[in-house]
């Protein structure tokens, strides 16, 4: 039942792209396609959340390839994430019921906001390589025609390109990897390749490392993360909202599902490259994201870090599972699809706010921003309460599962292996570093650009958002503060995809008195989100009384002190990248190679002096420019070909005759 | 009974911190003065201190935000529930289960988040130049004081303060990694605190100051509550590093008047030595340039790693 409900709505959603086709030149349309895409999101939502038994519902169609037809399959760890998708994708629509009325060209992303959304959740019920490539594929396209909605701008533009390129390319590997899981004879349905698991190392080290390109270039792992960056900007905010913090779970998803399900029993060094990417990418993306200057790039570089950060948690759990732990293993993995969800909800949120004072201001660039406290006070309370979250601090949601993720790290010493022993810790110290920097990171988002006075005009005439949007966000941050105070609904929720993937499960918490989280035992650690907070709104409470009864309760207003300085512009404030300053000294210049410049004239001359700051993307400079220089040196050589007389054409066309001719005969 | 007899152990613990902290700031100037041959201010200033700034009105700046004005009391409220969660007289007190070592972490870490975001909301450079470098230093105390844990955890089995401080009570034995994990804590809360040679909580001299320039607008009340708060950070830090390296004295979990009364005794003991040791060393060394501090919060995090890393290669020998 909650199968064809599923399917039927997200034919319903197909549906909803054909009709915003037809409704492109009429000026409702934007209202009733995300209207409709709120409500059947909301109805994917609650069929993927419906209490079942934890048997997996299957059907098949004769579509597609004729031999293989089109499997679908909800199981526990596809419920999970389809609850994810598609509360992501309710949020999405609600808020750009309000945020798509200020659209310009709304034909542009409205047949393809509901196709988005079906192919995320088809690529979640696919049960075999066909389906799910086709999916994954029509999830990519789909995503890119929405990036290059504003195509006028030339960045838009080369990020699309890029965005393109890395998806087919994610795609390709994703091919190979189930060409290679299916083997020369095997089916490719997920059921036949999980009855032919236990390949050989080769081949099973090779599926892994095309999974991590496939996956791993959707998801944002470095180095293939160069998209994100982007592409999130360029497109609009709710979009951006659904790439970041929805689409790269999906990837999640498809890195889980081949990884842990078909490749069948894990062996130890598979958990090494998720584990030394993870730490890689959560440092060098929380890095970049404290340099960022442009809102929108700051928090797809934050979202690299917390991929970073999932996929460690995963590592962690491949390990323990290698080595039948279960529990440890049960417990890292609690700890990734925690994150997953924790990151799904505020990520959004912060995409909305940013979504807002762009709409509000049209500046995404924090350094022309500030003081918008004052004007927008509602957004500025709900991006702070997501910014808290993010930053890992309790008793918001983020916590929670940063905090799960240490348990796990805390469990490694018993693991057997020598080169794990020397791993896991230093995996550890990246997770402290970046979880600390996250923190900095946003209070410098949240400082620069909401507090403070406005540094431009546009940021002094903004005015409070829409409600649609509000409404979005305050749920989004509902959902946050209800998960960092009762984890323990959300762990046991995990616990059957645990229990079919890692052969394990964290004792049940629904049942341990004033709703703590003990994830292992009594003695060893347990949390309690509820409780911490019930204190700190008690002290706060009991202190402001105390102070305003006993104390002094009047206040003045006057100028601002600094020091007795007189500070009459607000180019004066700190800015964004001020404020950056001594962190980009400090870790930026291994990260960046960051150097500051200081051009000071003579005395005597009269131009002005200048400060310049240098900054290099190692990524880019080490790998993907030599790549480039190597597509380009390969085109020109072939560019040769195309300056042929007739016989030296029908040459290379013998040649090529012969030579498959020959590799026939060879072949075995 | 038992519950009330529990509750009031709490209770008990949440006022002895709160009153204890402005005397160990009191007694950590007295020593330094007297160190310094001079006769500095009785002990029980920082006391007045306090009670003339709540007395006193407010003056706001003009753009200050409401969460200007909310950010004190948050900032107050984790960093007092987070010091009411260290074990100071008794262990297994009523709520020590709800947070661990790594949530008390974490809650000073949200209490510095509100404090480094007030420094920004009025907009002056010298609040955004606290926060800043607030910032940077906190890049590298936080992960130093994760590794700290990761070392104390590994060797006690447990996150729970109550449960290592038990641990270290009944299993008493010298270890590498014991050491490096003290000399990185000791690193931490010189930082955190903002004590010399990182920050010099005497001064006002503006290019110089961080913990200072954040609450540069702040007066009156909220100034009071914002200098109680970091009164507490400072207790927090004795007595984390008493509860976990001198655990001498804590009253186990359960009824017992005597052994709690002792316990007291003995943290007050552990109060005094480390507010002298504090000064001592604030008077043995100078301040240091701000960009020499990640080099010596580096020193902590790699002590941390350093112990960790030998823990996890131990554990199978």
């Amino acid at each position: 039942m909650p199968l064809t409900v599923t399917l039927w709505s997200i034919v319903a959603l197909l549906g909803a792209g054909a009709l915003a086709i037809a409704l492109a030149r009429s000026v409702g349309a934007s209202r009733v396609v995300y209207g409709l895409c709120f409500g059947l999101s909301l109805i994917l939502f609650v069929a993927a959340v419906v209490p079942r038994s934890a048997v997996a519902l299957t059907t098949s169609f004769p579509l597609g390839l004729p031999w293989i037809g089109v499997h679908f399959r909800l199981d526990v760890l596809s419920a999970f994430f389809l609850a994810i998708v598609n509360l992501g994708g309710a949020a999405a629509s609600l808020y750009a019921i309000g945020y798509g009325a200020h659209e310009k060209h709304p034909s542009r992303i409205l047949p393809f906001f509901p196709v988005f959304l079906a192919g995320m959740n088809l690529v979640l019920l696919a049960d075999d390589a066909f389906a799910f490539l086709v999916a994954w594929e029509f999830m990519s396209l789909s995503s890119w025609a929405l990036v290059m909605a504003h195509h006028h701008d030339a960045e838009n533009r080369r990020a699309g390109f890029v965005y393109l390129l890395m998806a087919s390319f994610g795609t390709l590997a994703l091919l190979m990897a189930f060409g290679l899981l299916a083997g020369s004879v095997g089916g490719y349905s997920f059921a036949d390749i999980r009855e032919a698991a236990h390949a050989p190392p080769w081949r099973s080290g090779l599926v892994l490392a095309l999974v991590l390109l496939g996956a791993g270039s959707k998801a944002g792992l470095v180095p293939l993360h160069i998209w994100l960056p982007l592409a999130h900007p360029a497109a609009p905010s709710h979009v951006s909202a659904l790439m970041s913090g929805v689409m790269t779970k999906v990837a999640i998803y498809g890195f889980i599902r081949i990884v842990f399900d078909l490749l069948g029993p894990p062996e130890f060094w598979w958990c090494m490259p998720p584990l030394a990417l993870g730490a890689i990418t959560a440092m060098l993306g929380i890095l970049s994201a404290t340099i960022q200057s442009d809102l929108k790039k700051l928090l797809a570089y934050s979202t690299i870090e917390n991929i970073g950060i999932i996929f460690v948690a995963l590592g962690l759990a491949l390990a323990f599972k290698s080595n039948g732990m279960a529990l440890p293993a049960a417990l890292a993995f609690t700890a990734a699809l925690f994150h997953v969800f924790n990151h799904s909800l505020f990520k959004s949120l912060l995409f909305f706010g940013a979504g807002a004072v762009l709409n509000a201001t049209g500046e995404r660039d924090i350094e022309r921003l500030g003081g918008l406290i004052h004007s927008m006070p509602r957004t500025a309370f709900f991006f702070l309460g997501a910014c808290v979250a993010i930053s890992a601090l309790p008793p918001l949601n983020g916590f929670v599962s940063e905090w799960l993720v240490f348990q796990a790290v805390l469990l490694s010493p018993s693991l057997p292996q020598w080169s794990l022993k020397l791993l896991v810790p230093a995996v550890g110290v990246a997770l402290a570093l970046s979880a600390a920097l996250c923190a900095g990171c946003f209070v410098r988002a949240f400082g620069i650009a909401f507090l403070g006075r406005a540094r431009s005009i546009a940021a002094e005439n903004a005015r409070e958002t829409d409600v649609w949007s509000l409404v979005a966000m305050s749920g989004l941050l509902a959902l946050c503060l209800l998960a960092g105070l009762i984890p323990s609904y959300l762990i046991d929720t995990i616990t059957p995809a645990a229990k079919v993937l890692v052969g394990g499960h964290v004792p049940t918490q629904g049942g341990i008195p004033w709703l703590s989280i003990v994830p292992i035992g009594e003695s060893r650690s347990s949390y309690n989100g509820l409780l911490v907070f019930l204190f700190i709104v008690f002290s706060a409470c009991l202190a402001a009384w105390i102070v305003h009864a006993f104390g002094s309760n009047v206040s003045r207003r006057g100028p601002a002190w600094d020091c007795g300085y007189v500070d009459p512009t607000p180019a004066a404030q700190y800015t964004g990248s001020s404020f950056a300053q001594p962190i980009r000294r400090t870790l930026g210049n291994v990260a960046f190679v960051a150097r500051d410049h200081l051009d000071m004239p003579a005395p005597g001359d009269t131009r002005p002096a200048r400060f310049g700051v240098e900054i290099h993307d190692r990524v880019w400079d080490g790998i993907y420019t030599p790549i480039l220089r190597a597509v380009d040196f390969c085109a020109d050589q072939l560019d040769r070909t195309h300056f042929l007389t007739i016989q030296g054409y029908l040459g290379l066309v013998f040649a090529t005759l012969v030579a498959l001719l020959l590799v026939i005969a060879i072949w075995p | 009974m038992a519950l009330i007899f529990d509750l009031g152990a709490q209770t008990a613990q949440m006022i002895l911190v709160l009153s204890l902290a402005p005397l160990l700031l009191g007694f950590t100037r007295k020593v330094k003065a007297r160190l310094l041959r001079r006769r500095g201010p009785p002990v029980f200033q920082p006391y007045r201190d306090l009670l003339r700034l709540m007395r006193k009105d407010v003056v706001l700046a003009d753009n200050a935000s409401w969460l200007f004005r909310s950010a004190p009391y948050l900032i107050f409220a984790a960093t007092w529930v987070a010091a009411s969660l260290v074990p100071t007289f008794a262990t297994g007190l009523m709520f020590s289960w709800s947070a661990d070592l790594i949530v008390i972490t974490a809650l000073l870490g949200s209490a510095r988040f509100f404090l480094a975001l007030a420094g920004m909301d009025v907009g002056t450079s010298f609040g955004g130049i606290g926060s800043s470098r607030e910032t940077m230093f906190a890049s590298l105390a936080e992960p130093a004081m994760i590794t700290i844990v990761f070392v104390v955890a590994l060797i006690a089995g447990s996150t729970q303060l109550s449960e290592i401080a038990f641990h270290m009570l009944s299993h008493i034995e010298l270890r590498v990694s014991y050491g490096l994990a003290l000399i990185g804590l000791v690193i931490v809360a010189i930082a955190e605190n903002g004590r010399i040679p990182v920050d010099n909580p005497a001064t006002h001299l503006e290019l110089t100051m961080v913990h200072e320039a954040m609450v540069l607008e702040y007066s009156g009340r909220h100034l009071a509550v914002i200098e109680l708060a970091a009164a507490l950070k400072l207790l927090l830090y004795v007595s984390l590093i008493a509860c976990i390296f001198a655990p001498w004295g804590l009253a186990p979990h359960g009824p017992d008047l005597r052994a709690m009364g002792f316990g007291a005794v003995a943290y007050l003991a552990k109060l005094t030595i480390g507010g002298f040791l504090l000064a001592l060393f604030e008077i043995s060394t100078a301040k240091m340039r701000v960009f020499r501090v990640p080099d010596f919060l580096g020193a902590a995090l790699m002590l941390g790693l350093l112990g960790t890393l030998l823990l996890f290669v131990s554990r199978s020998l």
